[in-house]
């Protein structure tokens, strides 16, 4: 591989505009043949924009895409494809009803077909074939949701190339977070597959995992506020400089504000005593201090889920008592959850968390406007002004409250979602992996905030994706397997538990 | 835009259209569709959709003929009448709405039984006949004037910034949009989903009965075929006026623009000359084609 080798795919200055943001300033990317090159930043930095554009799902506004030297745009998905760019999403894009074969081939059954009839016995033999080239031993016939995601993951990438047939002239592939539901041997995997296929293709890699990133790629590029900040050789760079790079701050910096952790109150505001809910879990006790955040951790299965959406009004419990500020009660819909000063911040933020059509006011204000209203008619004012209030004080970027929450990124998105609550003066906050999908300054900035909240006398349940931020940000750490908690201990500054230590009472 | 520039052709093929009587005729022909768009922007800004139109019209209608001073019966309730007539298509409106919510029946099932058993209501109980409405009030929204224009007119005026009220200043308001952008969302956001629909169904279902008020004014008495053809270009009119049928989106006045639409292109086809039969074609067309140009495509990747 030469590195002066012509690029075969360059990116020359190209802009981007949604209304009210500017989300690619004159970005310049070269791809050249046989290279992986990562692309990391935070949410919000304009990875996935350029993703987009590349993947011809937006088009840009200024500069140029040049394809091994020659101008060009991608009109759609179809122009892109082919044009010898190529797709691996983060969301498994196989259609999971149809078989490996008609997957790998979809809407390119053409040049099997004849008359009309598609020659399937040709068209699963060549599907094979593709499968061979990334070394996976997958029947073609096999229903797609018949494989594990790792297994998916690999036709995915069979599909990418069978572009190199009708594309002339090298291909891209473009790798959107494509590990994030992989475990780490199928990760090992995905990546020697990558390596292997770097003689017929190129790849851009996007993740979060810096650590990935580091390890895949050859050249990385840093893009923050919608450009690229640096263009780096993966052999001579490291985390904490990429991460300096990508938020302008240090890894280093007491990540998860231990710091900050303050002794909780006396006051309990929310109690299970013996809680149960069919087979989901059972005899749970605990009780919620005010200012106090109770990390729950435990796997799949071990009833944790199901006693978050208990506590957030989604499944009532079928015995044992919850008290909610000393009054036994029983959520049976989010609106009593709401009622009893629950709020919920759920993962899904896009379809659970904000109405995407409506404005950040709008939002902030969607569980509270009893308060800002009289006899059914909301006062406009008071509206603006307490919803300018949230976005000064949790600094919610956006180009106003008036803007639609469409339009922010999703870690500004997450800090609308708790403004509501704070605003709707939710005494307990469910968060349900908060900063699931959200980059490392995002990340940091809900850390605060959470910390900010609780200092207040807000209590907090935390159920996370990492057990290292379950520690991180609790006082006190519930661990539950088989619907039983099997486990608590205190987390105080200084003194936080072992993550083995607590594997030990998980599995 | 659509609307000026439609103004514009028709008038230079007659002059006429430009004529103060000619507004006035557009004003009463605009008055009835507009007081049920308004009801029907509710809905459909919900993601729900209200086939119910003309049963809540036409009941309201027949009620009101029977019960103020009339032809055929010696009943003269006069303001009381209007009164239980609006508590009529509230009622039907809130039929609507429980079944609905608590059934989970799709609105459009829902309204689409409730549009006949309110015109099969109707039917029953006037047996087939028209009842000639003498009321003097009821029947001077027709035709007394005030500024040149029918009472009726003001009326539906009237109801149109009781809407942009409902719509921008209420609670109930912003809820429904709340609704339409993401029902799953606005239940977490401690929204009593169930109610919000019930009382959307509720107002649209008043806004329908003055919508009967009018059309017993306009005609003079009441019959169990009033309201034919009313659901198309109420629902023509909202769309054609933009408010997006997969809920969350528009306004009632872009409503109001929408019905003007309507009403002026049929009113600049009869002035026009074209024939009758060939102005319901052209009617469906336009409801297509509101649709299609409505619709950023961009956004829309499915449409089943």
């Amino acid at each position: 591989m030469s590195t002066a080798a012509q690029p075969v795919l360059s990116l020359v200055n190209v802009d981007k505009r949604f209304p009210g943001v500017h989300a690619l300033k004159q970005v310049s990317i070269d791809i050249r043949p046989g290279e992986v090159v990562g692309l990391i930043g935070e949410n919000g930095a304009g990875k996935s924009t350029l993703m987009k554009i590349l993947s011809g799902v937006y088009q840009h506004d200024g500069g140029e895409i040049l394809l091994s030297g020659r101008s060009t745009r991608f009109a759609d998905a179809a122009d892109a494809n082919s044009q010898g760019i190529g797709m691996v999403f983060q969301e498994q894009s196989l259609l999971t009803n149809l078989t490996v074969g008609e997957n790998i081939y979809l809407g390119n059954e053409t040049q099997f077909t004849r008359l009309g009839i598609v020659n399937w016995r040709a068209l699963y033999a060549a599907a094979a074939r593709q499968l061979a080239k990334v070394k996976v031993d997958v029947d073609p016939r096999m229903r797609a949701d018949d494989l594990d995601f790792a297994a998916r993951q690999m036709v995915e990438l069979a599909k990418a190339l069978t572009l190199e047939e009708n594309a002339g002239g090298h291909l891209v592939i473009l790798l959107d977070e494509p590990t994030s539901v992989l475990e780490r041997a199928e990760i090992d995997i995905l990546f020697a597959r990558v390596r292997a296929l770097k003689e017929r293709a190129s790849f851009i890699f996007v993740s979060h995992r810096l650590d990935e990133v580091l390890e895949l790629s050859d050249r990385i590029y840093v893009m923050k506020d919608g450009a690229v900040v640096a263009d780096l050789k993966a052999s001579e760079a490291d985390v904490t400089q990429l991460h300096h790079l990508m938020v302008g701050r240090s890894l280093q910096a007491e990540y998860y504000r231990e710091p900050q952790q303050r002794p909780f109150r006396e006051e309990v505001v929310l109690e299970a005593d013996g809680l149960s809910l069919g087979p989901a879990y059972r005899n749970v006790s605990f009780k919620l201090h005010a200012g106090e955040i109770l990390g729950i951790a435990g796997v799949i299965g071990s009833g944790r889920e199901e006693l978050t959406r208990t506590l957030a009004g989604f499944a009532p419990h079928d015995g044992g008592r919850l008290l909610l500020g000393g009054r036994e009660a029983r959520l049976n819909s989010p609106a009593e959850a709401v009622d009893g000063g629950v709020g919920y911040i759920p993962r899904e933020r896009r379809v659970e968390g904000l109405v995407l059509f409506l404005s950040v006011a709008a939002n902030i204000t969607l569980p509270d406007l009893e308060n800002l209203s009289s006899y059914g008619l909301i006062n406009g004012a008071a509206e603006r002004r307490l919803a300018g209030g949230w976005v000064d004080r949790l600094k919610v970027r956006t180009p106003g409250i008036n803007a639609l929450c469409l339009n922010l990124s999703g870690g500004n998105q997450q800090k609308v979602v708790l403004a509501k609550w704070l605003n709707a003066r939710a005494r307990i906050l469910v968060l349900d992996h908060p900063t699931r999908g959200l980059d490392v300054g995002a990340k940091e900035e809900v850390y605060d905030l959470v910390r900010q909240v609780t200092a207040e006398g807000v209590a907090v349940i935390l159920t996370s994706d990492t057990l290292e931020e379950t520690i991180g940000l609790s006082h006190t750490v519930l661990v539950m397997r088989d619907g039983g908690i099997t486990h608590r201990t205190a987390a105080n500054p200084g003194e936080k538990p072992r993550q083995v230590d607590l594997i030990g009472h998980m599995v | 835009m659509v609307l000026v520039l439609l103004c514009v052709i028709i008038t230079i093929i007659n002059p006429n259209f430009l004529s103060f009587s000619n507004f006035v005729r557009i004003s009463q022909a605009a008055m009835i569709p507009l007081v049920l768009g308004l009801g029907a922007t509710f809905i459909i800004l919900m993601g729900s959709i209200d086939l119910s139109v003309e049963g809540g019209l036409t009941l309201s209608t027949v009620i009101l003929s029977m019960l103020v001073l009339n032809g055929a019966n010696s009943n003269d309730l006069g303001l009381l009448a209007v009164l239980i007539v609006l508590a009529v298509g509230a009622g039907l409106g809130l039929v609507n709405g429980v079944i609905h919510v608590h059934l989970k029946v799709p609105s459009f099932m829902t309204t689409l039984g409730v549009w006949f058993i309110g015109v099969g209501a109707a039917n029953a109980l006037l047996g087939g006949m028209a009842i000639r409405i003498n009321d003097p009030f009821i029947r001077g929204l027709a035709i007394e004037r005030f500024l040149g224009f029918p009472r009726g007119v003001w009326l539906a005026l009237g109801c149109l910034v009781v809407a942009l009220v409902i719509q921008n200043y209420t609670r109930l308001g912003r809820y429904i949009y709340a609704l339409g952008g993401g029902e799953e969302l606005a239940a977490l956001s401690g929204i009593s989903v169930a109610r919000v629909r019930i009382m959307a169904f509720t107002l649209a279902g008043i806004f329908y009965a003055i919508g009967g008020i009018l059309a017993a004014a306009q005609l003079g008495l009441g019959n169990a075929q009033i309201g034919n053809g009313r659901l198309f270009t109420t629902v023509t009119a909202v769309v054609v006026g933009g408010t997006a049928l997969s809920g969350g989106h528009g306004s009632v006045l872009q409503t109001l623009v929408g019905v003007l639409i309507v009403v002026v292109l049929s009113n600049g086809m009869v002035l026009m000359g074209v024939p009758p039969s060939v102005q319901i074609g052209v009617q469906g067309l336009m409801i297509i084609a509101a649709v299609a140009l409505s619709i950023d495509r961009k956004l829309m990747r499915i449409v089943k």
